[in-house]
């Protein structure tokens, strides 16, 4: 049987966003698929070296709110300064306890499974960022570059 | 519970880890041999099965015990 093809846009630079590319490029190369992941606007945040990502319940109804904090903070509340900063502690505190792993811990597995991963050279270039920023080991391209895999691919995702 | 030849005990682990987890020491198995997994996720009954019919190795024991989930799988 021939291998299986995974390929992933991931453009999201949020915490909560992170994990799905994580989580589903790790696990798909647990399974035997040769999986890329292409990483371009804020999906670049999730390369660095030093991760920083955060979450927020603004511009999010969907985001449940530990201990009815969205009844005494409403939305006006969510802006005021620190308060991402005490939403994204929290969620981390709450993933730990329930066994979640980290995003560290998400993206070692993936390069440990050999998951290829791209940085969008035209995004690195268009928000000043430089190489030494970012992990080893990853590839500069560009769209032609992940239809090369991603035309050949099994599944493809947009995240 | 039949016998086994390595013992993962991935309890209190969420998805995907037990799953990674698995892939991983199954990795330093020879064919044939047998491993246990412990884990606490309810997720990772399907994800066992659907992990075997994927991969080709055999899941000869999947159970419930004492609010914990056992499985067994046999490298192809």
């Amino acid at each position: 049987m021939e291998q299986k093809k995974l390929a992933i846009i991931a453009t999201k630079g949020s915490l909560d966003w992170a994990y799905p590319p994580f989580i589903l490029a790790s696990t798909a190369a647990a399974l035997g698929y040769e999986v890329q992941i292409f990483f371009t606007f804020y999906g670049l945040q999730l390369l660095k070296k030093d991760l920083s990502l955060e979450v927020t319940p603004l511009g999010n109804p969907g985001m449940p709110m530990p201990m009815g904090m969205d009844k005494w903070f409403p939305i006006l509340g969510m802006t005021l300064p620190g308060m991402q900063g005490m939403m994204t502690a929290m969620m981390k505190q709450k993933m730990k306890k329930k066994g979640v792993a980290s995003i560290d811990e998400l993206r070692e597995l993936c390069i440990e499974a050999e998951v290829k991963m791209v940085a969008c050279q035209m995004t690195v270039d268009l928000f000043d960022m430089e190489q030494s920023q970012f992990i080893d080991g990853i590839e500069y391209a560009g769209a032609a570059a992940f239809f090369e895999f991603a035309g050949e691919s099994d599944i493809c995702l947009y995240i | 519970m039949a016998d086994f030849d390595q013992e993962l005990d991935a309890s209190g682990l969420n998805c995907p880890l037990p799953i990674l987890r698995a892939k991983k020491t199954l990795n330093s198995m020879s064919s044939g041999q047998v491993l246990h997994i412990i884990a606490t996720d309810p997720g990772s009954v399907k994800d066992f099965d659907s992990f075997a019919k994927q991969t080709g190795n055999e899941l000869m024991e999947s159970k419930e015990e004492g609010g914990k989930f056992h499985f067994l799988i046999k490298k192809s």
